[in-house]
């Protein structure tokens, strides 16, 4: 594994943005960007799934309504995030602790949302509404906060 | 005035506590960037809602009603932490570039948002449930998404010091 973080570091990816001196920032930048959308993507299910937001509309419709912010925000995250992981893969974050537990977090938090919390918000309006799906709406706020809070770890690490 | 007012805050046992500590800055921190995603998310929706991209089939005031809780509650959020943050260090903040502009974006941001209150709000009930909304309240919601980006891409820039100090 090691091999591979030193293989991209040196990559034409990895050096392009390391020896710049804006593109590191203007990344960081837009991966913020993106993190504002993903958020409010994420939340608006989890909010509604518990009842908090529009108490009125079908979980199904909002998930329905939500799921092109999503992917389209995870799409500009990873667009946006390899090549700050590039820049520096060997040298910072193949030891940074705080992003191998944001990686952990993330491969979680996608296969929970993709695999549980969907179908649980496409389901039946009572499955739709039950304690189950509450419970589901709070981890999926835990670990997508896991991925953030370790995200902005790996500056303090 | 503002300079000196930044100099006397940043001698405060207060600031210097903050600025010194080893947890307490990342904590406040990490509360601003998530934050970032309560606020900025969910009136990302309200915009989209106003642009008549989003949530079509929800009355403009319903989706208003229903996110404004969530979004003031991040936004008490962001301002809290942000004060603690700039009163950590305001004299660097102050003479910082891309400080001033996310100030400025903040105030454009915010004349945005009374231009739409004072504005095509007014007749809120006639397009209230339109699907395609009129035109001022396009407008209003772009603008908004548009300084919001700015701001967040400015904050981001504040802890590069590509040019050197204002003062």
């Amino acid at each position: 594994m090691e091999s591979l973080f030193l293989w991209v570091e040196h990559s034409w990816l990895g050096t392009s943005v390391n020896n710049s001196l804006w593109a590191f920032a203007a990344f960081e930048a837009a991966h913020l960007l993106a993190l504002a959308v993903i958020g409010g993507a994420v939340l608006v299910v989890d909010l509604r799934m518990l009842g908090w937001v529009f108490p009125r509309q079908r979980v199904s419709e909002i998930a329905a309504e939500a799921r092109p912010w999503l992917i389209g925000s995870i799409i500009a995250m990873f667009l946006t995030g390899i090549p700050l992981l590039a820049s520096l893969a060997d040298s910072k974050y193949y030891f940074n602790e705080a992003f191998r537990l944001k990686m952990y977090f993330l491969g979680a938090a996608l296969l929970f949302t993709f695999l549980v919390r969907q179908r649980v918000a496409m389901s039946d309006d009572a499955r739709a509404n039950s304690r189950m799906a509450k419970a589901v709406a709070v981890v999926s706020v835990l670990l997508w906060s896991g991925v953030g809070i370790m995200g902005r770890g790996i500056g303090f690490y | 005035m503002l300079l000196s007012f930044c100099q006397w805050l940043a001698e405060t046992p207060f600031s210097t506590g903050i600025r010194e500590s080893t947890y307490i800055y990342p904590v406040i921190e990490s509360v601003h960037v998530l934050s970032l995603c309560i606020f900025v998310g969910l009136l990302l929706l309200w915009d989209l809602r106003l642009t008549g991209i989003t949530l079509r089939r929800v009355a403009v005031s319903e989706v208003w009603a229903r996110l404004i809780p969530w979004i003031t509650f991040g936004a008490v959020l962001m301002v809290l932490s942000g004060l603690l943050l700039f009163a950590s260090d305001p004299v660097r903040f102050f003479g910082n570039i891309f400080f001033r502009l996310k100030a400025l974006g903040l105030f454009l941001a915010l004349l945005n948002a009374m231009a739409f209150h004072l504005g095509i709000e007014r007749r809120l009930v006639d397009w209230d449930t339109a699907a395609v909304t009129p035109r001022a309240a396009k407008l209003a919601g772009a603008i908004s998404i548009g300084l919001w980006a700015v701001i967040v891409v400015t904050g981001r820039f504040v802890a590069y010091n590509w040019f050197s100090p204002l003062v």
